[in-house]
């Protein structure tokens, strides 16, 4: 009962997220005084597997063919009777959309009470207390868990990582008998097309919001500037919904929560919502032509002026300080 | 097809941060001068639910929503986006119910006022952002459930669905009925209504309901939550000094800029 499972997506494999989930959930266990159990759903799981028996007290991997693909109605009836079966007092997932998609069905399932995007779990006096952002990201809330088990997915990227223990649990191979329910079936499924690494990794975002004021921009004056700094391409949500870059690419609220050291905000507001996507980018810089833009009141540096002067003269700079800096002296080859 | 869209109204999101107050004492959001606006994941669904309709020309759409008297305003809203019919289940009492209260009473009144192909809600809703209310509802109503949708297309009673993921789109196959939650994208920005048909809307009927029609134990949904509750709720007070690059030209102000930008990439 006082058990705590981390659900895990195979295809993910051990990323940021998931080693903030396996931490978040190492610490909750021993914070219960409980055992940690992983359940590794879909195929190609031996690796993630491996890496999760350094932390768990037991890692079940559910690969039979059924599970080798996510299918909503499917993978949420399996991690149902893997939950179910170990009674734990709380199941941790990721933040992907996998998770989101089905947490709140397994909680209703399971008896329990569901919460997402959490930032903090802790348990007071035996009640499960989280935080999370409100008001889209004006207001903070910690909410408090009323039914067992407490279903949560994570803002897993602002979890630490476990540390190894000495002891490697054993991976137990589970074979289920499953409801495989095709009411829903996923018949195809597109990457985004340019490949992108994933925008959540990145360590330099170059991001464009609705004053860059057309596509063009993007492909002409800010890919250049974000190859030069080798940096990933992303948006505000008025970019992505005027159709000029895909929606993968919406920072915020409501699209993708990024870490990098350097987040640099060319022509977006600040809006809260946006905000709430990057509150753990370690240096926020921005161009904007509104000295009273909010985006200021969260940045280290920025510029009061208009982007369509300052990034090609920019590129110039960095090109020239790039060059420079390979020339030093002590950097020339001999 | 008979499709039903679920609207929430909420405190207008898009307020300053700076002219929003919450009281900490009840754990709510001050309303202060901010309007009330309908969630805008829910008028994406509903602008969704409008083009299926355009394309398979015989569809009927019904709004639904739990709310106080003044969520009618979204209702109408709804109907002067030309919705066909409109349902309201009045909270008279917790006035911010957690989403398992809520999917009990909107699942509650949907089974009375229809049978339907297509139950669509938004994402989430932009003031407690739960993200939860889609998915049980689908339980309520033991209908499969798929979230991130952003566009959909009938054949034959089929319906095929395309929905966001982290990393592309998906398409799915899928046989209603189903609840599918909606985000946004660039084909499914709400329509502004004609004030015409705003006038209208008001004159059109509305179906009201309470509690005791939907045999939910009154009780229950008037008392505190049982799924969870705020425990507190507070302003993170977060603002960083930003240094504003300086220089007599632009030419100087862009090439401290780029310095600026150096330093801290050097350093990771
Ligand atoms: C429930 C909900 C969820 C949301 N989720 C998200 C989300 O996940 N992500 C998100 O981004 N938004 C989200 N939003 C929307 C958010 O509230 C803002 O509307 C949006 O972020 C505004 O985008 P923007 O800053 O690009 O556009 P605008 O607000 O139009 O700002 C454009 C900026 O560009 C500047 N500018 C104009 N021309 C130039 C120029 N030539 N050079 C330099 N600067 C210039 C202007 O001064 C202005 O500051 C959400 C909203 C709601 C209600
Ligand atoms: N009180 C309500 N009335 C009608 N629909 C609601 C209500 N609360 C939530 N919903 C629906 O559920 C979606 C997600 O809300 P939430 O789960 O609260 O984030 C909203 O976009 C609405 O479509």
């Amino acid at each position: 009962m006082n058990d705590v499972v981390i659900c895990l997506f195979a295809t993910v494999g051990f990323d940021k997220a998931s080693q903030g989930l396996a931490g978040a959930g190492r610490r909750l266990a021993d914070e219960l005084g409980g055992r940690l159990h992983a359940v590794v759903i879909g195929s190609g799981s031996d690796k993630l597997a491996s890496e999760l028996a350094t932390f768990c007290d037991t890692v079940i991997v559910a690969d039979q063919p059924e599970l080798a693909e996510y299918q909503p109605e499917t993978w949420l009836n399996a991690l149902v009777r893997f939950c179910g079966e170990l009674s734990p007092r709380s199941v941790l997932l990721a933040g992907d959309t996998y998770s989101q998609e089905i947490a709140p069905r397994l909680a209703y399932r399971l008896g329990g009470s569901a919460v997402g995007d959490v930032v903090e779990v802790r348990i007071e006096a035996g009640t499960l207390l989280v935080s999370r952002q409100v008001y889209g990201g004006k207001a903070q809330a910690v909410l408090e868990l009323r039914r067992s088990p407490a279903v949560v997915w994570l803002r897993a990227r602002s979890f630490a990582p476990p540390t190894p223990r000495d002891e490697v649990a054993t991976i137990t191979h589970a074979i289920f008998e499953i409801e495989v329910d095709t009411r829903t079936r996923i018949v195809e499924r597109k990457r985004e097309a340019g490949g992108q690494e994933r925008l959540e990794e990145a360590r330099v975002i170059v991001s464009g919001g609705r004053g860059i004021g057309g596509p063009e921009p993007f492909t002409t004056e800010l890919q250049p500037l974000a190859d030069l700094l080798g940096a990933q391409m992303a948006a505000s949500r008025a970019a992505c919904d005027a159709g000029w870059v895909p929606p993968t690419w919406q920072v915020g609220q409501t699209g993708k929560k990024v870490t990098p050291e350097l987040y640099l905000a060319i022509a977006i507001t600040g809006a809260s919502q946006h905000m709430a996507g990057i509150s753990e980018a370690k240096t926020i810089a921005a161009i904007n032509t509104d000295p009273d833009a909010p985006i200021f009141k969260h940045c280290r540096f920025g510029i009061v002026e208009d982007y369509r002067k300052v990034v090609p003269l920019l590129r110039e700079k960095l090109a020239a300080l790039q060059t420079g800096a390979n020339q030093s002296p002590d950097s020339a080859p001999r | 097809m008979n499709i039903l869209v679920c609207l929430k109204q909420i405190l207008d999101p898009e307020i300053p941060a700076r002219d929003f107050r919450v009281d900490t004492v009840k754990r709510e959001a001050d309303r202060g001068s901010a309007s009330l606006v309908t969630n805008i994941f829910c008028e994406n669904a509903l602008e969704t639910a409008l083009q299926l309709r355009e394309r398979t020309g015989s569809a009927r759409i019904t709004v639904l929503s739990y709310g106080p008297p003044s969520a009618e305003d979204s209702l109408r809203k709804a109907l002067a986006m030309k919705a066909d019919a409109a349902a309201l289940v009045l909270n008279d009492g917790n006035q911010n119910p957690d989403p398992f209260t809520t999917a009990r009473v909107l699942a509650a009144a949907i089974r009375k006022i229809g049978t339907f192909d297509l139950i669509m809600v938004g994402r989430e809703a932009g003031d407690w952002g739960a993200g939860q209310t889609g998915g049980l509802i689908a339980e309520e109503l033991g209908m499969p459930c798929v979230s991130f949708v952003d566009r959909i297309e009938s054949n034959d009673g089929q319906l095929k669905l395309n929905r966001q993921t982290d990393t592309g789109w998906e398409v799915l196959e899928a046989s209603p009925p189903i609840v599918v939650s909606v985000t946004n994208d660039e084909h499914n920005l709400p329509r502004i209504p004609k004030v015409r048909d705003v006038m209208m809307s008001y004159r059109q009927p509305l179906t009201n309901l309470s509690l005791d029609d939907l045999g939910i134990d009154a009780h229950e949904a008037r008392a505190g939550n049982s799924y969870y509750q705020v425990a507190e709720l507070s302003i993170p007070q977060k603002e960083t000094h930003c240094e504003f690059v300086t220089g007599d030209t632009l030419d100087q102000k862009v090439g401290s800029l780029a310095q600026r930008i150096i330093e801290v990439t050097s350093a990771m």
